[in-house]
């Protein structure tokens, strides 16, 4: 069985919720990247989402925008990406999903990458720019080497379209709490009205799916992650861990997060 | 051979929608309304009388006769773009789609630009409807078009300087299609030209389909034949798509694109998608873009901030690969050359942009011989470019 598979299995089987940590791979470079990483996965994250940088992030705010420059500027590519992965894996259990924009995926090759994912132990894919209607041509070779393609839902997806769209989804599914890009929000909704139509969307996405539901865009403390996991399955945070990365706060806040989130 | 893009919006292998689910069922409603659009009477009667009353359309087809006696061959007919409200062809599409915006219920439009002609056609059109506007510009392009940005403030629009990467055209789509993602409710992103996610690519082109029609039926009563070949510059490549639309069933006329080989394509600092790049996904779409080996986008340059993109519309992509138009470049050096040319043999100032299709016909016209005629789309005029042009000749005039 996949690993994501079998974590979400495990969680629910014990009442608990999982933690799910974004981190640009080679922010600031690959060597203090893998560190970073190493330093989330021993603090409790059940699940990583291993960021690919891409020169022009459209749905990424401005924390995920500076580390992905910050990993190009240092040379990170896939081909390195892929082989950090597979030192990670050697030590460590915890799902991974590489989470990308399509063009470096498809420069690399659909099929080459999904083999050489494979092989590295990662376990799923999350492309944001790769829309269930272009995803086909990807999800053949996924098929073929057992990974998972995570379905991004987002809060203007219909009941109807979320339906067909799960139908074909596997692992669980990545809920976006916000109009908007990663990262930090602007204060126009206040938190109450947001958690009230999160919980009100996650509902409603139960009754289109039985795959776990993780929630994630605009979650960076103890408290958000707290109140976002009475509702969903699983929390995701990615821009406050590329923050606190940069300043030697990682363990911190992992350690708060996951504390916040498996309190549940 | 087809000419629309199938269901979801590819035309061959191109094109497409490559966007976060964010976004998908806002460009699946923009689609079902532009569809019924196109197909309601008084859409295109108010739409054509907007452009004949206030855009001043039908622009002319003009001879040039001193030109075409300077480059010694074709007869040279300008399709004088540069003549329309605002200075460009941009326009026709601003008002199509500030129309459909209205037609929805949006109540706010928003835009990406790089000369500023979109955005300043953009902030026109929501002037003329009575909507709000937010330009999104690279911080270099704002310098480099400075009369631009002072029109769009006059006009009402809201300006953001876009400073990531290197601050021009791509970085301020990549800008507006994150702000679209906050704001998609009252927000109708109004895309200048033919790239972007489906339905972008073939709407644009539709809205710029009348530079087409005019010049074939122009071209018919002064001539009494068809042009033996249309020029057209291509960044994103609408007013290119504009005017090959109404000829693309006549094999018999050529059509060329022509792309911006900056410096030279050899020296790596161009913008020549289609001439040097490779398949990738960038803003939404599947086309030719310059990129490198990771699938990293790669800066292009071009002395004219119309044409400095890295990608192009995916249906020219289409175009190239079936072979029914012609791609070929222009160095900034030559476009400045067609840019005196036409400025001193005619008294018409050429944009940037439009002065590499120009150049072009420079190159092609003696091999056509008299007797062939050829259509160029002067896409608008060069009043915008004058401080950089000069600052350009005062740079290189030094090295």
């Amino acid at each position: 069985m996949n690993r994501i598979t079998q974590t979400f299995q495990t969680l629910r089987r014990q009442g608990r919720k999982a933690l799910i940590g974004y981190l640009t791979a080679g922010d600031p470079d690959l060597k203090t990247s893998e560190r970073n990483i190493r330093l989330a996965l021993a603090n409790g994250l059940d699940l990583l989402e291993l960021g690919v940088p891409f020169s022009d992030p459209t749905a990424d705010g401005p924390s995920i925008q500076s580390a992905g420059r910050r990993a190009l500027a240092s040379g990170a590519n896939l081909k390195q990406i892929l082989a950090m992965a597979a030192r990670l894996r050697r030590s460590f259990k915890t799902p991974m999903i590489l989470f990308s924009y399509a063009n470096p995926l498809f420069r690399y090759g659909y099929t080459k990458l999904c083999r050489d994912a494979k092989r590295a132990g990662i376990d799923g894919l999350l492309v944001v720019d790769l829309p269930f209607e272009e995803s086909a041509e990807l999800r053949a070779p996924m098929k073929r080497h057992r990974l998972l393609f995570i379905q991004l839902i987002a809060p203007t997806t219909s009941p109807e379209r979320a339906r067909r769209l799960l139908a074909e989804a596997d692992g669980f599914v990545y809920y976006i709490l916000v109009k908007g890009v990663t990262g930090a929000r602007t204060r126009r909704v206040p938190p109450t009205r947001r958690v009230f139509n999160a919980k009100k969307n996650i509902d409603r996405l139960r009754t289109c799916t039985d795959l776990p539901i993780a929630a994630g865009f605009g979650i960076s403390d103890g408290a958000q992650a707290h109140e976002a996991a009475r509702h969903a399955d699983a929390v995701v945070v990615g821009s406050a861990l590329v923050e606190a990365a940069r300043k030697g706060r990682l363990a911190e806040l992992v350690r708060e997060l996951a504390a916040a989130v498996h309190g549940v | 051979m087809k000419h629309e893009p199938d269901a979801r919006g590819h035309f061959g292998p191109y094109g497409g929608r490559y966007v976060a689910e964010t976004l998908m069922p806002a460009l699946i409603e923009l689609e079902q309304a532009y569809r019924k659009a196109v197909k309601d009477p008084v859409f295109n009667k108010l739409f054509h009388d907007i452009l004949r009353d206030y855009v001043g359309r039908p622009s002319p087809l003009y001879l040039a006769e001193r030109l075409t006696k300077a480059y010694g061959g074709a007869r040279l007919y300008l399709k004088r773009e540069d003549l329309n409200h605002t200075g460009a062809h941009k326009i026709n599409n601003t008002i199509g789609q500030a129309l459909l915006a209205r037609r929805m219920g949006k109540t706010r439009l928003m835009a990406e630009t790089g000369a500023g002609q979109h955005g300043v056609a953009t902030a026109t059109a929501a002037a003329l409807l009575g909507m709000e506007c937010e330009v999104f510009m690279g911080e270099e392009d704002i310098r480099r078009q400075a009369p631009n940005v002072q029109r769009m403030q006059f006009l009402g629009a809201g300006i953001h300087p876009v400073h990531s990467g290197t601050a021009t055209l791509k970085d301020a789509m990549s800008e507006a299609m994150r702000a679209w993602v906050a704001r998609v409710d009252d927000t109708f992103y109004v895309i200048g030209s033919v790239a972007g996610p489906h339905p972008y690519p073939s709407m644009v082109r539709t809205f710029q389909s009348v530079i087409g029609t005019e010049t074939r039926a122009q071209i018919l009563e002064k001539t009494g034949r068809l042009p033996d070949m249309v020029i057209a510059c291509v960044g994103g490549g609408s007013n290119a798509a504009g005017i090959f639309s109404a000829f693309l069933d006549k094999t018999s006329v050529r059509l060329v694109g022509v792309e911006a080989a900056g410096f030279g394509i050899r020296t790596g600092k161009h913008a020549a998608s289609i001439g040097a790049g490779s398949i990738g996904i960038l803003h939404g779409s599947k086309s030719y873009l310059l990129q490198d080996n990771d699938g990293q986008v790669q800066n292009a340059h071009s002395v004219s901030a119309g044409l400095d993109y890295p990608g192009v519309g995916p249906q020219h992509a289409h175009w190239a690969d079936t072979a029914r138009v012609e791609y070929c470049s222009i160095t900034d050096t030559e476009a400045l050359q067609a840019f005196d040319d036409l400025t001193r043999l005619e008294g018409i100032l050429p944009a940037l942009e439009s002065s590499h299709a120009l150049a072009e016909a420079k190159k092609r016209s003696r091999k056509l011989g008299a007797r062939a005629t050829i259509v160029i789309n002067l896409s608008g005029r060069g009043d915008k470019d004058l401080d950089n042009i000069v600052s350009y000749k005062q740079k290189h005039r030094k090295h």
